[in-house]
């Protein structure tokens, strides 16, 4: 055996197109390496944010890793729809159809696995904490290690564009296409462990946060004191720690039938890849709950705070959080109708799946009433929630349409079933993470973002949403199918797949706004600076500290009394505390996260290429790092009371 | 005036929050071994012309198994007791105890293992096979991980005593166990007596 | 002044939308929509009901949107009630109009699920065409075993016949999909599922596999074509005439990974080779 396993020269050899991609990747990297270097920023970096175990820090990073990854997915959205624009009769495109394959594979993984799981995770680790009166998360070091294991996870995606190649089988690698008789390559295996590795961060992350909400409040807020946002979390994280270990299992039973070929999954030998596709739906549906409850959370607070009025019905929110978190474990079927389930059986997933509709539906109307008699801003947060308004409810009715089994039999794997889930993750998580990042930037950076950069950025996503997807609609009712690196001419297909190019480009001058905006905002940051940490006259405790927040978020815990804890305290004109401080007892940083993740990084990678030495190494170095931490003694630290007085002092005389 | 136990909070103890936080995780890890249950349901009958369960199971031999761990599950309780009331050599004996059992039960097993293997029914040879060596393979790995946890926990114990940390910990291993014996009952029952049958 | 041109522009726009996607419907095959077979039919009959069904809830929360953003914008000097936060009336409302809608469709469900269904098959009278399909790497292959022909990439029927699909692969998995008539099933490899279909008119229409199946997926689109009774019984009396045979290695050579396949016709067919397919995946055919 080999000490490189499968790999060779032939896992370098890649289209110039490839090449550019993973060139301009490595030369990124340098960039970066560089800068850190010349700036004498390496120890910065280091102790500031690798290390940290500040949940504001954890956050910011997930933001950033997310960010990259955004850019990636979205240059795959890019020559996708370039490659469709072209590739009709004569015309086979500028992409070989297994190239084609791969990206709309890296499309969707990354998309859903490393920005939308990243950007959820980062807003909730920075929010969440602060909005409950806590100083950090329950196990912070754990909080490091999900980061961590999440980076790895997407470093696959990245590597396989330059050693070897990604998954062509679309993003849930159904077999037995994923398995070894029709993908013997490195591909799947890439897939496999970048999902596999990320999603166990993801676990930890859910008991993480479900620990915090049930145990860490303040004193006084109750669970019907606590914001939506925390509702929405809490429910997302029941819904992960029910349904990541089902991914876990059943990737993990798709990689034994590729490592040890054994039978589960495959068509023959008495395997089952049908199953493989109830138990991968039975964790993908509440997978997309899980991205969407979060920024369901992100509009209830962000819809009062503009509107200058109480969140209409909470208890009704709280009521639909909970049958929405019930339900989606009930229809994970509607994604396979046409695999011969059977009337009944159709029926019955038809049905729960339209009745989520329902509590969906009333989330719609109470942001609605909380704009009714209110006195709306259009800040960027807000056009953001119209934005949502439209795109999401028009995506959800074609998701109701598809639920009906009957309509899902002429729609299934069509173009309009990919235009139905963009407009609700683009309408949903999307436009909810950057109405949330609009209205929490201030907070964590101390100045706020340019408002008019961020307004023509909102228009050119809207609309350019809109161009882009809406032909989907009209191509999938004329009998197009996705993951098509190429179709018939003479059928006006193409000039659907035009303007959906276009659309896609007005997506790209959206988001080049952004880039501008983040770019100036920075560079303005004195004029835009937020001085008194509430810079929209906020109702939750995040806004009690200072923009940023210190490091141990509150110098005395809050004790609270009613829900919109925070403005019910400026309401009662509650004085200032004048206790005395006390030292506080915070956590100090640590190297296990970015241990586990560069090991765990280097593990995937050799079971891609079947370097077992390599890979049993990794695993022995996991337990030692983490039996390593079990001995350390001196894991916290005391901030002395004269110094959290001094720094609450220098933040007030500001 | 700060509360050792508090922290990075106010409010509750350290303690409290591992063992739940260790109970979330124990579901999920139920979950897991549900997932493969499941596939293991569906494909329990595709011998594909191989060795059937009621050819390969020795019902005898899995049921001494059986016990011998059932046992190991009421030494890591009665470990526990001892952890709790702070008896070091009280702790350390039963846990050593229930280390043993294990090592015995992981050994039998990967003799099963190797019978299955020799007979023509390893994991690569039909779907049953496949899946049987999933579910209880599975199990194996969370059972050596648990052998492992026992020796590095224990090494404190030896050098200075029932720490609150030692106490925090040793906890949560006992939970594991006995989450691992709940699992078995379930593979003892599904797996083999209905195989049997 | 400056508004109102903003305004202007936006409709003019609006309206230019959509008169062009007007005219671009108009000018094409929307094949989903414009059905030429009995299931076809009755599967956009739903489309159009259950829309119809969510508009109602759905535009007048798209108009309220509008409306309150409008109306309740600060600078504008309307109501401000801000601790109005609860209202048992607007919310039995907005809990029970929704839950009556999914009702109506959930009965709607349940009928259609049964009437729909793939297996189902189709009584018209007329005795119905077994049509066998597999899925192959990268085309599709359709034996005809009682008129014991064979094609590749192309399916002929005659109209208003009931055709029983029985559908398998001999590949990853696949979808079985002709729009124009209606809707799809899975083709999976070692299994065997059913679709009935009808076509209520001559004509040509594509079919195409909607399940990603690797390399050469995109290239597996057949034609799918009904004709008069006559024309049918002479084109099977045409292939048979051909003189190829499909044998069981001349399957085998077939299953060979290929691309974009043009169609191809046999004369003569193993016999009972859908059978034999299936059987690779038995132990008893190893």
């Amino acid at each position: 055996m080999s000490l490189l396993g499968r790999l060779g020269e032939h896992a370098f050899k890649h289209d110039m197109i490839e090449y550019g991609a993973g060139l301009s990747m490595v030369l990124g990297g340098i960039v970066v390496v560089a800068l850190l270097t010349y700036y004498k920023k390496w120890g910065w970096l280091w102790k500031e944010y690798l290390t940290s175990v500040d949940h504001k820090k954890i956050g910011i990073m997930y933001i950033v890793v997310s960010a990259i990854m955004l850019l990636k997915g979205f240059i795959d959205a890019l020559m996708m729809r370039a490659q469709q624009a072209f590739a009709t009769g004569e015309s086979m495109g500028y992409l070989g159809a297994e190239h084609f394959q791969q990206i709309f594979t890296a499309h969707g993984v990354t998309m859903i696995f490393f920005v939308g799981m990243g950007l959820v995770f980062g807003v909730i680790n920075l929010v969440l904490p602060l909005q409950i009166g806590a100083r950090d998360v329950a196990f912070p070091l754990l909080n490091s290690i999900s980061f961590w294991l999440f980076t790895a996870g997407g470093l696959y995606i990245l590597v396989s564009l330059m050693i070897g190649v990604f998954a062509g089988t679309g993003w849930t690698a159904y077999p037995p296409l994923a398995g070894l008789k029709y993908s013997p390559g490195v591909g799947v295996d890439y897939w496999l462990w970048s999902i596999q590795i990320s999603g166990v961060g993801s676990l930890l992350s859910g008991v993480n946060f479900l620990v915090t909400i049930l145990k860490m409040r303040c004193p006084g807020m109750t669970m019907m004191r606590m914001p939506v946002f925390v509702w929405a979390t809490f429910a997302m994280m029941i819904l992960v720690i029910f349904a990541f270990p089902i991914l876990t299992g059943t990737i993990g039973m798709l990689s034994t039938d590729r490592l040890l070929d054994t039978k589960i999954f495959t068509a023959d030998y008495g395997g089952n890849p049908m199953m493989y596709i109830n138990l991968i739906w039975a964790w993908g549906h509440p997978e997309v709950y899980i991205l969407i409850l979060p920024a369901f959370g992100i509009f209830s607070e962000v819809v009062p705070v503009f509107s200058h009025k109480k969140l209409f019905g909470y208890t009704s929110m709280v009521w639909a959080i909970a049958v929405i978190t019930f339900l989606s474990f009930l229809v994970w079927l509607h994604h396979f109708f046409t695999m011969g389930a059977g009337a009944n059986v159709n029926a019955f997933f038809g049905i729960m799946t339209m009745i989520i509709a329902v509590p969906t539906g009333v989330k719609v109307f109470n942001w609605l009433f909380t704009m009714y008699r209110g006195k709306v801003q259009f800040t960027n947060s807000m056009l953001w929630f119209m934005g949502f308004v439209f795109t999401f409810v028009t995506g959800g009715m074609t998701g109701v349409l598809m639920s009906i089994p009957g309509v899902d039999f002429q729609v299934h794997n069509s173009l309009f079933l990919i235009a139905h889930f963009h407009s609700v993750i683009i309408g949903g998580v999307v436009f909810g993470f950057f109405a949330g990042y609009s209205y929490w930037f201030p907070k964590y950076t101390g100045f706020k973002l340019d408002e008019k950069l961020g307004k023509y950025a909102f228009w050119f996503w809207f609309i350019g949403f809109f161009v882009a997807f809406f032909p989907l609609y009209l191509l999938g009712f004329m009998g197009a199918t996705r993951r098509m690196n190429h179709y018939p001419d003479g059928n006006g297909w193409q000039s659907l797949f035009i303007v959906a190019a276009i659309g896609a480009l007005l997506i790209l001058i959206g988001v080049l706004f952004q880039a501008t905006q983040l770019y100036k905002s920075i560079k303005h940051r004195k004029e835009l600076k937020d001085t008194t940490g509430d810079p929209w006259n906020g109702r939750t405790l995040e806004w009690s500290t200072a923009s940023p927040p210190p490091f141990y978020n509150f110098a005395h815990i809050p004790t609270v009394h009613a829900k919109d804890a925070f403005w019910e305290m400026k309401k009662s004109k509650a004085q200032v505390e004048t206790k005395e401080y006390e030292d506080i007892h915070m956590p100090k940083n640590s190297s296990v996260g970015v241990s586990l993740g560069i090991i765990s990084s280097i593990l995937g990678f050799a079971l891609v290429w079947h370097m077992f030495w390599l890979a049993a190494i990794c695993a022995v170095g996991v337990l030692i790092t983490l039996i390593g931490r079990l001995f350390v003694k001196e894991t916290d630290y005391y901030v002395k009371a004269s110094e959290v007085k001094e720094i609450e002092m220098r933040s007030r005389s500001v | 005036m700060i509360k050792d136990e508090h922290y990075p909070d106010s409010h509750h103890d350290v303690y409290s929050k591992t063992v739940f936080g260790f109970w979330l995780y124990l579901l999920t890890d139920f979950m897991l071994f549900a997932t493969i249950f499941a596939a293991y349901a569906v494909l329990s009958k595709n011998t594909f012309g191989g060795p059937t369960p009621k050819e390969l199971f020795d019902l005898e031999y899995t049921t001494i198994q059986s016990v011998i761990f059932l046992l190991s599950t009421f030494t890591v309780g009665l470990a526990g007791v001892y952890t709790h009331r702070k008896q070091k050599w009280g702790a350390i004996s039963f846990f050593l105890i229930t280390f043993v059992l294990g090592l015995v039960f992981l050994m039998m097993e990967i003799k099963e293992f190797s019978h299955l293997i020799a007979v023509g029914s390893g994991w690569d040879k039909n779907a049953f096979a496949s899946s049987f060596f999933t579910l209880v393979g599975m199990f194996l790995l969370h059972l050596v991980f648990a052998l492992l946890w026992i020796l590095v926990l224990l090494v404190p114990v030896f050098k200075s005593g029932i720490s609150k940390i030692s106490l925090r910990r040793l906890t949560c291993l006992k939970m594991f166990w006995q989450f691992m014996s709940i699992i078995w009952v379930f593979i003892y029952t599904f797996v083999y007596l209905l195989g049997i049958v | 002044m400056k508004r109102a041109f903003k305004v202007i522009i936006i409709s003019l726009l609006i309206i230019a939308t959509g008169a062009l996607t007007a005219y671009y419907i108009s000018s094409h095959n929307i094949a989903v929509l414009e059905p030429k077979g009995m299931i076809g039919l009755k599967e956009r009959e739903l489309i159009i009901t259950a829309s119809l069904l969510m508009l109602i809830v759905v535009i007048p929360v798209l108009i309220l949107a509008i409306v309150f953003g409008w109306k309740y914008r600060a600078g504008r000097d309307a109501k401000h009630t801000p601790d109005w936060e609860h209202n048992s009336i607007a919310e039995c409302c907005w809990w029970s109009v929704p839950v009556v809608i999914i009702i109506i469709l959930a009965v709607i469900t349940w009928k259609t699920s049964h009437e729909l269904n793939p297996f189902k098959p189709i009584h018209n009278g007329k005795k119905p065409i077994e049509i066998q399909a597999v899925a192959l790497n990268w085309k599709w292959l359709f034996i005809y075993p009682e008129e014991q022909i064979a094609t590749v990439n192309y399916v002929r029927f005659p109209e208003h016949t009931p055709i029983n699909f029985e559908i398998t692969a001999d590949a990853p998995m696949n979808s079985f999909w002709i729009p124009q008539l209606g809707g799809q099933i899975y083709a999976m490899p070692a299994m065997r599922t059913s679709l009935h279909l009808i076509a209520n008119e001559v004509g040509e229409f594509e079919g195409r596999s909607s399940n990603i199946s690797g390399k050469g997926f995109a290239g597996m689109i057949f034609k799918a074509e009904a004709t008069s009774e006559k024309d049918f019984n002479e084109w099977v009396t045409h292939v048979k005439n051909s003189g190829k045979t499909l044998t069981w290695d001349g399957y085998r050579s077939l299953v060979e990974p290929s691309e974009y396949n043009n169609v191809e016709v046999f004369g003569n067919v193993s016999e009972h080779l859908f059978d034999q397919i299936l059987m690779q995946y038995m132990p008893e055919g190893k």
